[in-house]
């Protein structure tokens, strides 16, 4: 493994292109190792195609991003789940 | 959607030997919170484009936004914004965006702000909003640099030392103290989390940016030192490429 990553608060932009909220807040679980931790806190290769974001714990692949001219290729195996902040339930309007 | 926006320089502010603050206007910018970036889009005439994440250095001000840039020798995107991007000039920003790196001044706990070097940017975005927004949440910022020559914002952060009620900043140099300093240049360690932070038991919220390995060592410093590590948020400015 080479240790030229940077940080996992870059992908907010780019994953902005594909999801309505900021993700950078949200947590996700490393399907390889089960560590939980938010996507900011993920380690960035970004001189790959494209985008990948390793789990710092057992550094296997949690997220791959690769943007094409028309199109985003968004591979989330290496996550369990992501858990994203949503604003409170509003109450019932009935 | 982080939409892109166009921006145009208005001023350029030089910060060291080797960074600049960019002052831009940007069309429609919705408003940042503190410790928010935005990615830069560069596109040369042949269409090749180049994007980079800079930290917001300012504090939320209309449709202007800062980004200071420090020079990443060979880089593609920092010499051309430091040396070649001149006042009118658009530049393509998308964002703001990160929800997780950033101080909302209603959240009440106390607050340390770790630097070293270019670091600051985002964390001086915290520390002018604090001030912009008269909250009194006591602040401490540890300001790791090579030497004072390499200190960004130095004459504001002088004023801001003496002006803003409880803000209080202390220096780390790795290389080279002034005269008459106090103490060996060193790398920031537990001790100086122990002696210029805040005692654990306060919860105070920390932030913690600059090169991979000071982030690393310091988040590392604030666990041991008794922190909740779920208090403790970084942002790593790594090897960008420029």
């Amino acid at each position: 493994m080479t240790d030229q990553y940077i940080d996992g608060n870059m992908l907010a932009g780019p994953l902005r292109e594909i999801f309505a909220v900021d993700l950078s807040a949200a947590s996700e679980q490393c399907a390889t190792c089960g560590s939980t931790r938010p996507f900011a806190a993920l380690r960035v290769y970004s001189h790959a195609p494209g985008l990948v974001a390793r789990c710092p714990d057992c550094e296997e692949v949690v997220l791959r991003l690769v943007r094409t001219p028309t199109s985003g290729w968004l591979d989330l195996r290496g996550a369990v789940f992501l858990r994203v902040p949503l604003p409170a339930l509003a109450p019932p309007v009935l | 959607m982080a939409m892109w926006h166009v921006a145009h320089l208005v001023q350029r502010r030089r910060e060291t030997a080797t960074a600049c603050t960019l002052v831009l206007a940007v069309d429609d910018w919705p408003g940042h919170v503190p410790g928010q970036h935005v990615d830069v889009r560069l596109t040369a005439p042949d269409g090749y484009q180049a994007e980079r994440s800079y930290s917001i250095s300012s504090a939320p001000d209309g449709n202007t936004v800062e980004l200071t840039v420090q020079r990443v020798p060979d880089g593609e995107v920092s010499p051309y914004l430091i040396d070649v991007f001149s006042v009118g000039d658009p530049v393509e920003i998308r964002g703001p965006v990160g929800g997780w790196f950033v101080w909302r001044p209603t959240e009440p706990a106390p607050v340390l702000l770790v630097a070293g070097g270019s670091g600051i940017a985002p964390l001086m975005a915290m520390v002018r909003a604090r001030r912009a927004t008269g909250s009194g949440v006591p602040f401490r910022l540890i300001y790791s640099v090579r030497t004072d020559r390499d200190v960004y914002f130095a004459d504001e952060l002088r004023h801001r030392a003496a002006d803003d009620q409880g803000l209080e900043i202390s220096y780390v140099y790795t290389r080279q103290a002034p005269d008459g300093w106090p103490g060996q240049p060193h790398r920031i360690g537990p001790e100086d989390i122990r002696e210029r932070g805040w005692p654990p038991e306060r919860e105070p919220q920390c932030f913690v940016c600059g090169p991979t390995g000071l982030v690393e060592a310091v988040a590392d410093s604030l666990v041991a030192v008794g922190h909740d590590a779920q208090r403790v948020k970084t942002e790593r400015f790594g090897p960008t490429g420029g």
